[in-house]
């Protein structure tokens, strides 16, 4: 295990902040909200970071890649975590190019790798069906339909699902929802007949969409990994996710603490800087230390994704279940330090707090996780 | 072969040979050695482990061969640690001189100072204490009041320290003392004497826990050599604060908790049950996985803090939480520990009560000075804003 970044890690770690403060500010994402569209993200902008190779981070040098690694990509996530810049990079960045270099044949990696690595392809991960992250509560069926197979149910809030070109689709192939055997993950474009996908106006402005699948066809070869077995890629693959996840949610609560702390430093009542008073300094100073004690947690965690550690699992629950705990405090605190302005759409705070529940609820909240890491530990 | 292989190879080898098989067990409460001159001890071979590790210098493993430490490299020391922690050997001296008088005298003493000390601090000869805290000197240390005088051919001592760990147990102190009261910290300077010097008296306090790890102690006209006194008169702050960071790194390292005990999770699953694989009660169930997360998140911070230092950064940033931390974690955990033994965590001794039940009752009640001792959390939480945040006071 490593905590402190190599020199190209860190590099890559001043670029991509470089880069996000820049083309990707806060601003960036209320313009987007403004515009109306739900397009999601900025297609120009994404293209640019494909061209500085964060795409393709985690894609094989043999198609196309860098292969730079969990750390480095946790870099750039955690970057655009701070600004709350809405992007492909979770979905395809880490999710799509993990998902198949963990369980792709050799023909769906030559198909799509290359691409995810130039910026041409972007995939979404649709899982979940119900309100809460439940991912062995799978209904949506595969049935055999000659060579291939037939998919029918939905699928709810599926994150860049409204502009995704390929969907990695949880399906269950046999056994009852609530069971882990007898999923199977397909991979299924997005514009397959019978697939219908209604754009989410989201509370952070992000791209989401509900997915719905109507009898819709594949061939054999749609199949990720192997029949039966989807949850043996599907579970290393969230944790990959709620890894990356936790590093963005750790951007945002560093960012949203250091405006905070400068409204402190900066903003007057009673003749006295706020900053001055002693109930605001010591729920400060929480809300650092916990900022201090989730950064550890992160960075253990990518660094057991490039180590390939067996311990996986229990720190992905540690580290978004450590992330959302401090970045709700963080959020909550932002708004309340500001006062007034913080409850005013124009400022900053609000954005901040939205973004932090989306975040903390994709792939499993502070309960699911804790639920898990107790599991994990055998009680 | 690489030096540091033949290093772990002949350690392993004298390990072997020189730890006796008793010392590879946990250490009951009453088997921890703390060294000193009226030490007893219960389990003998406790004193044969001493005696040969401190003959080595491995008690102190980085500290300078010159006056009796182990003279080892980081690298070295480390592979001592884990050649240890593979046999499961106990760890031979518990030592306030170890942990944070010996460090600081070894950077601010004299010579004679060092080589009359040091190597007795190693070999766990002297039991030191810390005089430190006053009854009108707490969380603001720097206003204490202990008057120490020049009479030409000593210092005469006079005044009271409170909270002295083990005072009544040690043989020596390391003491604040006031040399000049028209100024505040350059006033201050740190002194070193016998606690059998005529006019020093203790006083064992008793704690809502029923025990009495601490003192009062009382100092009238106590006659102290001038060759005592540690760097410059006027200069005791300086050591003081140096003095404090090996403390609090130290709480940090060691946290507060008993090593080796049973963990929580195994204790709740005992006395509360389990239901489908699962500890019956959800809600303590929920409670104690999110301490084991922040205990976990506490423990990769100081292995962070500890490879950031290594690397060179400045590691202030991080170690300034832990004391903060490390007390919210083991309130918590001593609160979390009673609640699931429910009933059997309400006795204070006796009969109807296992010795474990009533060692955690009091553990709870003593860990509610973990968030006083060695700096409140409030100081803590006022150093944090103030040194790193840059919060200011009023104007």
């Amino acid at each position: 295990m490593a905590f402190v970044l190599t020199e190209e890690q860190q590099m890559l770690r001043d670029a991509a902040t470089d880069f996000t403060a820049d083309k990707l500010p806060v601003s960036a994402l209320r313009a987007l909200r403004d515009s109306g569209s739900t397009d999601g993200y900025d297609a120009a902008t994404w293209a640019e970071m494909a061209e500085m190779g964060w795409s393709g981070v985690l894609v094989p040098e043999s198609y196309g890649g860098s292969e730079f690694g969990y750390v480095g990509l946790g870099q750039v996530l955690e970057a655009q975590g701070a600004t709350l810049a809405a992007t492909p990079l979770l979905q395809t960045a880490l999710i799509g190019a993990s998902a198949l270099v963990l369980a792709g044949s050799e023909a769906q990696k030559s198909d799509l790798l290359p691409n995810i690595a130039a910026g041409e392809l972007k995939t979404a991960l649709a899982v979940d069906e119900g309100a809460h992250h439940n991912p062995t509560n799978i209904a949506l069926s595969a049935t055999k339909s000659g060579d291939g197979w037939a998919l029918s149910g939905a699928k709810t809030y599926v994150l860049d699902g409204s502009h995704a070109d390929v969907f990695i689709l949880a399906a269950r192939t046999s056994g009852q929802a609530g069971d882990t055997d007898g999923l199977t993950l397909f991979l299924v474009p997005s514009d397959a007949a019978g697939l219908e996908r209604t754009p989410l106006t989201t509370v952070d402005a992000h791209a989401a969409a509900n997915v719905s699948f109507d009898n819709v066809t594949v061939d054999a070869d749609a199949v990720l990994g192997a029949v039966n077995g989807g949850w043996d890629v599907l579970e290393p693959i969230l944790d990959r996710a709620r890894i990356g996840l936790a590093a963005e949610m750790l951007g945002a609560s560093d960012a949203a603490f250091k405006m905070t702390k400068e409204y402190l430093q900066t903003r007057k009542q009673f003749g006295q800087l706020i900053g001055s008073f002693q109930s605001l300094q010591h729920r400060a100073a929480i809300m650092f230390s916990e900022i201090e004690l989730t950064r550890s947690c992160i960075a253990a965690a990518l660094s057991a994704l490039d180590d390939n550690a067996n311990n996986i699992a229990e720190l992905a629950s540690l580290a978004k279940a450590r992330a959302a705990e401090t970045l709700h405090l963080v959020s909550n605190e932002t708004v309340q330090m500001h006062g007034g302005i913080g409850m005013t759409d124009a400022h900053d705070s609000g954005l901040f707090m939205k973004r932090a529940r989306v975040l903390e609820t994709i792939y499993g909240g502070e309960s699911f996780h804790r639920d898990r890491y107790a599991s994990l530990n055998g009680f | 072969m690489s030096d540091l292989d033949a290093f772990r190879a002949e350690t392993r080898a004298w390990l072997e040979e020189n730890c006796p098989a008793s010392m590879r067990t946990p250490t009951p409460v009453d088997e921890q050695v703390w060294g000193g001159r009226d030490a007893v001890y219960k389990n003998p071979d406790s004193k044969i482990w001493l005696d040969r590790m401190g003959a080595k210098g491995w008690t102190t493993p980085e500290w300078p061969k010159d006056y009796g430490g182990g003279g080892l490299s980081k690298a070295e020391a480390k592979i001592l640690q884990e050649e240890m922690r593979r046999i499961k050997a106990r760890i031979p001296l518990l030592s306030f001189g170890i942990w944070m008088f010996g460090p600081v005298l070894l950077e601010y003493g004299n010579e004679a100072q060092k080589q009359e000390h040091i190597p007795k601090i190693v070999r766990g000869e002297i039991r030191w204490c810390q005089g430190y805290s006053e009854p009108g000197a707490g969380s603001d240390l720097a206003g204490l009041q202990t008057k120490c005088e020049d009479k030409g051919d000593h210092y005469l001592i006079n005044g009271q320290k409170v909270w002295t760990s083990y005072a009544n147990e040690a043989d020596w102190i390391f003491c604040l003392v006031r040399t000049d009261s028209s100024v505040k910290h350059e006033g201050i300077s740190f002194i070193l004497f016998d606690m059998k010097t005529k006019g020093v008296e203790t006083r064992p306090i008793l704690l809502i826990s029923g025990e009495s790890p601490f003192c009062e102690t009382f100092f009238t006209d106590v006659k102290v050599p001038k060759e005592n006194l540690v760097g410059r008169v006027g200069g005791g702050w300086e050591i003081a604060k140096r003095l404090l960071q090996y403390e609090r790194v130290n709480i940090s390292a060691m946290g507060f908790g008993g090593a080796g005990s049973t963990p929580l999770k195994d204790v709740a699953k005992t006395y509360i049950g389990e239901s489908d694989g699962k500890l019956a009660d959800p809600d303590l169930r929920a409670r104690i996985a999110d301490h084991m997360m922040y205990d976990k998140a506490f423990g990769l911070t100081v292995k962070r803090s500890q490879e950031e230092a290594k690397a060179g950064a400045e590691v202030g940033h991080t170690a300034s939480i832990f004391k903060y931390a490390a007390a919210k974690l083991n309130q918590n955990k001593s609160e979390l520990h009673i609640e699931s033994l429910g009933h059997q965590a309400l006795g204070w001794e006796g009969d109807g009560f296992s010795d474990k039940e009533l060692r955690a009752t009091r553990n709870w009640l003593r860990s509610k000075g973990n968030s006083i001792e060695g700096g409140t959390s409030e100081v803590n939480l006022n150093v944090i804003a103030k040194r790193v945040l840059g919060l200011h006071d009023h104007q």
